[in-house]
């Protein structure tokens, strides 16, 4: 539709008025409670803001501090780092694969493995599980298990020690991270058109996996994109279990913190909003990057 | 039809399911473990070697559950109350309101739409734990710590659910809702009567997530009274306990985890119907 030159910006915002009507009660919401936020993080990262007093402007000084003299903070940008790298493609492949495993199988199966491969990821706290599972003690099922067998003499805190802990909360994690994402590619699966793969027969697809590659995923390109955004967001929100389950901001060497843990420290314990707030626009800024470079790879 | 089904050999299916089953095994092994342990009396966590399945089922875990939560104060409803109150009234406006931003933001033409749709998409991945401080900060700038409010009104500015549902509304023709229009309905009246009954699946989605959502808020860091707390925040000072515990922290696990599955599965061919709508254009 052409737009004639002569209506001005403010009548066609006036034409539209029921437009944003109907969207207004929606964007109240998500202004005050998601974009301000932001932009609020973004302005108090520039100031010495402890809730109490008025804040006052600092420049840099948090910034200049964050990356220089908080070698705490280096801890967790490498452990955010290494659930970034590891966590994220493994789970984004793991929803992936799954999902297209359960499509290959007969129809029946298929709702109740979608539901056992599920359920993890929508029950709330339910990784406390995990904690008597990996108990460091000789009641812990692994711990017991292990000793029973003569692989160990003794318990092993498996959830205090730096050698293991992050190492297991990388499994847990990719047990809760099939979600959102993982519907997706199944609902994904079940819509290409059938069709499709007889004419790929006929051009010589030979195999499930060669009809995987050549015409399943190239079909997905949307879902795997969606999958993509939904895996960053929840590497890069990683910090209810590391904190829950590793101990985060009070772990043994700092061994399970993340960026999350290290903002609920300042902000939640200490009260340095300032300095809070600006580890968090840092973590923003990862977060709309790591987008930016996943849909620079996943575009063929 | 033959071509394909020939190239799909029984032998291979099998193949593909024994690797299914050990991952569905890694995913259900600790949920067996839980609801098992939900059922262990208390000695049974103090065997050696422990056994992952209960001997002795009893009921009692389930019972303790209600006494421990139910100090002086409190009683184990109280939490209920509290959590079945901000699931339901999150679950039920934002539904409302998502579905109403959806149709311009799908179908109309307006300055900013554009942009707006790409805020949205971006906002997807900043996550409640993500937003939780700077909010938490607007929260209490507005007085709202310590109410339920303060678990409620930011539980309705996230963007999934009217995602999924501009993008389900786009798949609907615009002859469908030309149709309305020359009746000469209004907007809200064409939104109302036309595109609520065709958006269904994409309203059950969303009910499933926002539900689901709400019903796991702890909302610990702003909400103080015991009276206020949600029931995943009291589990978790239960589970907290340790070992000592378990069978209660696995008791409450399990009575957390039944609702959103449940509704999961009462609903499931809905959302797979909405989610194959979610990609994203870019």
């Amino acid at each position: 539709m052409a737009i004639k030159n002569e209506h001005s910006l403010g009548r066609r915002i006036r034409k539209n008025a029921v437009s944003y009507a109907m969207m207004a009660p929606f964007m109240i919401f998500f202004i005050i409670f998601t974009v301000l936020p932001v932009l609020a993080a973004i302005v108090l990262s520039f100031t010495d803001f402890n809730m109490l007093q008025t804040p006052g402007f600092v420049g840099l000084a948090n910034y200049q501090r964050l990356f220089t003299a908080d070698t705490v903070f280096i801890t967790a940008l490498k452990n955010t780092m290494i659930f970034a790298v590891i966590c994220g493609p493994l789970s984004y492949l793991f929803a992936f694969f799954m999902a297209w495993l359960i499509n290959e199988m007969p129809r029946k199966l298929r709702v109740l493995l979608t539901v056992i491969f599920y359920a993890p990821s929508v029950s709330g706290n339910v990784y406390f599980i995990w904690t008597y599972l990996f108990s460091g003690d000789s009641y812990g099922i692994v711990n017991g298990w292990l000793m029973q067998l003569g692989l160990i003499q003794s318990p092993i805190l498996w959830l205090t020690e730096p050698k293991y802990n992050l190492t297991i909360i990388i499994v847990i994690q990719l047990w809760l991270s099939l979600g959102v994402s993982f519907l997706s590619f199944i609902a994904g699966f079940q819509g290409i058109d059938k069709s499709q793969y007889e004419a790929g027969a006929i051009d010589g697809v030979k195999n499930r996996f060669q009809e995987l590659w050549y015409i399943t995923i190239p079909n997905m390109k949307s879902m795997l994109l969606f999958g993509a955004v939904m895996q960053i967001a929840a590497v890069f929100g990683v910090g209810d279990i590391t904190q829950a389950l590793g101990g985060g901001y009070s772990s043994v060497n700092y061994s399970t913190l993340t960026i999350l843990n290290h903002i609920q420290d300042y902000g939640t314990v200490r009260y340095e909003m300032g300095y809070a707030c600006c580890i968090a626009v840092i973590l923003f800024i990862m977060i709309v990057l790591a987008k930016k470079l996943i849909f620079k790879l996943l575009k063929w | 039809m033959k071509l394909r089904k020939e190239r799909r050999s029984v032998f291979g299916t099998v193949m593909l399911a024994l690797v299914l089953i050990l991952f569905a095994a890694f995913m259900a092994l600790p949920v067996i473990y839980m609801i098992s342990s939900s059922l262990k009396p208390p000695e049974e966590f103090f065997l050696f070697p422990p056994p992952l399945l209960v001997k002795t089922p009893t009921l009692d875990n389930f019972k303790d559950l209600g006494y421990s939560l139910s100090n002086a104060w409190i009683p184990f409803e109280r939490y209920l109350f509290n959590s079945i109150l901000i699931s339901v009234s999150s679950t039920v406006i934002y539904v409302a309101i998502a579905a109403m931003a959806a149709y311009p933001l799908a179908k109309h033409q307006f300055p900013g739409k554009a942009a707006l749709n790409s805020v949205i998409t971006l906002a997807l991945m900043f996550t409640a734990a993500v937003l939780a401080l700077p909010q938490y900060m607007i929260l209490s700038l507005l007085g709202w710590i310590d109410t339920y409010l303060a678990i409620l009104a930011p539980s309705l500015a996230t963007t999934m659910g009217v995602f999924l549902c501009v993008q389900f509304l786009e798949t609907i023709p615009h002859s469908v809702l030309e149709s309305g229009r020359m009746d000469g309905a209004g907007e809200f009246r064409v939104w109302w009567s036309i595109v609520v009954p065709n958006i269904k699946p994409a309203l059950f989605t969303m009910v499933i997530f926002q539900f689901q959502a709400a019903w796991n808020a702890n909302g610990g860091n702003v909400i103080y009274s015991e009276a206020l707390k949600t029931l995943p925040a009291a589990m978790t000072q239960i589970a907290s306990a340790g070992i000592a515990r378990a069978g209660v922290g696995s008791a409450s696990a399990f009575i957390l985890m039944i609702p959103p599955v449940l509704v999961f599965i009462l609903s499931q061919s809905n959302v797979l119907e909405t989610m194959a709508h979610s990609g994203i254009k870019d």
